[in-house]
């Protein structure tokens, strides 16, 4: 049986409302997918520094560019896409937050925020350029290929 | 819901009551905005409450540490009473909770500044 797909698009102004709006929208969307409030949490938590990420640092506050934001499901899976208008960048670069010289650094811990609370994280460059967060949650009961469910804290540890 | 901050003194210690989000924009400069103030009027001991704070996001974090530095930088102290099991969660992970002096009980907090 062909699993069924449903996807939602949403096209974002780079101005701070937005973030908001994404996080409170990704939120109602997992609430209506089942998935339990404290997960509703760590997701509208991810996508809103998705888009913090966007806003900030990829359309670097420009009204002129937009952002971009998909959520997919599956019969597994959320799948979460922040695309920005930016030059884009390697995760690579970013510095390591939790690292001691890097403890009292006043920002770059959205990315880590995201990776600790999605199963999946991964950043690529758009097709048309800008980079592009994608997020992944499994659906409520569904285990990973391994047959486990990952935590937050199973990544940390 | 914005961030509500008020400051009171409890024996020599400046205790700052937030209730709300620390988040982008208009919380992490309410944040920002009654830390500065503190510090403006001499204060030395400052203690943030943040009992009724359910919310944090990375620019909230930020602006906690930006705090801690300033408030030290200064010569003072800066301690945080009362985390929400989200908030502590947050600074669980992000290692910082062994940065912050994260006190539970207001009286042991006031006691414990040098």
């Amino acid at each position: 049986m062909v699993p069924q797909t449903k996807r939602i698009e949403l096209t974002l102004e780079s101005v701070l409302d937005s973030v908001d709006l994404a996080e409170s929208i990704s939120m109602r969307i997992c609430a209506s997918a089942g998935f339990p409030e404290e997960e509703c949490h760590k997701i509208g938590m991810s996508v809103r520094e998705a888009v913090i990420n966007a806003y900030k640092y990829g359309n670097q506050k420009n009204r002129e560019k937009k952002i971009f934001m998909t959520v997919e499901f599956d019969d597994e899976k959320m799948v979460v896409k922040i695309l920005d208008q930016g030059p884009g960048f390697e995760i690579e670069d970013i510095p390591d937050p939790l690292a001691e010289e890097n403890l009292l650094r006043t920002s770059g811990r959205g990315l880590f925020l995201m990776r600790a609370f999605m199963d999946e994280f991964t950043v690529q460059r758009g097709v048309v350029g800008g980079a592009e967060l994608i997020m992944v949650k499994r659906l409520p009961g569904k285990p990973s290929s391994n047959g486990t469910q990952t935590t937050a804290q199973d990544k940390e540890s | 819901m914005t961030l509500h901050g008020t400051v009171r003194d409890n024996s020599g210690v400046a205790i700052v009551d937030f209730s709300g989000r620390i988040t982008l924009g208009e919380g992490s400069a309410t944040l920002r905005n009654m830390v500065k103030e503190c510090v403006g009027s001499g204060k030395k001991k400052i203690l943030l409450n943040l009992a009724d704070v359910d919310y944090i996001d990375s620019a909230g974090i930020g602006e906690l540490v930006s705090a801690f530095t300033t408030v030290r930088t200064a010569g003072g102290e800066l301690k945080l009473l009362s985390l929400t099991n989200r908030v502590k969660d947050i600074l669980q992970i992000t290692r910082l909770y062994t940065v912050f002096d994260v006190q539970s009980e207001e009286w042991t907090a006031i006691h414990s500044y040098k």
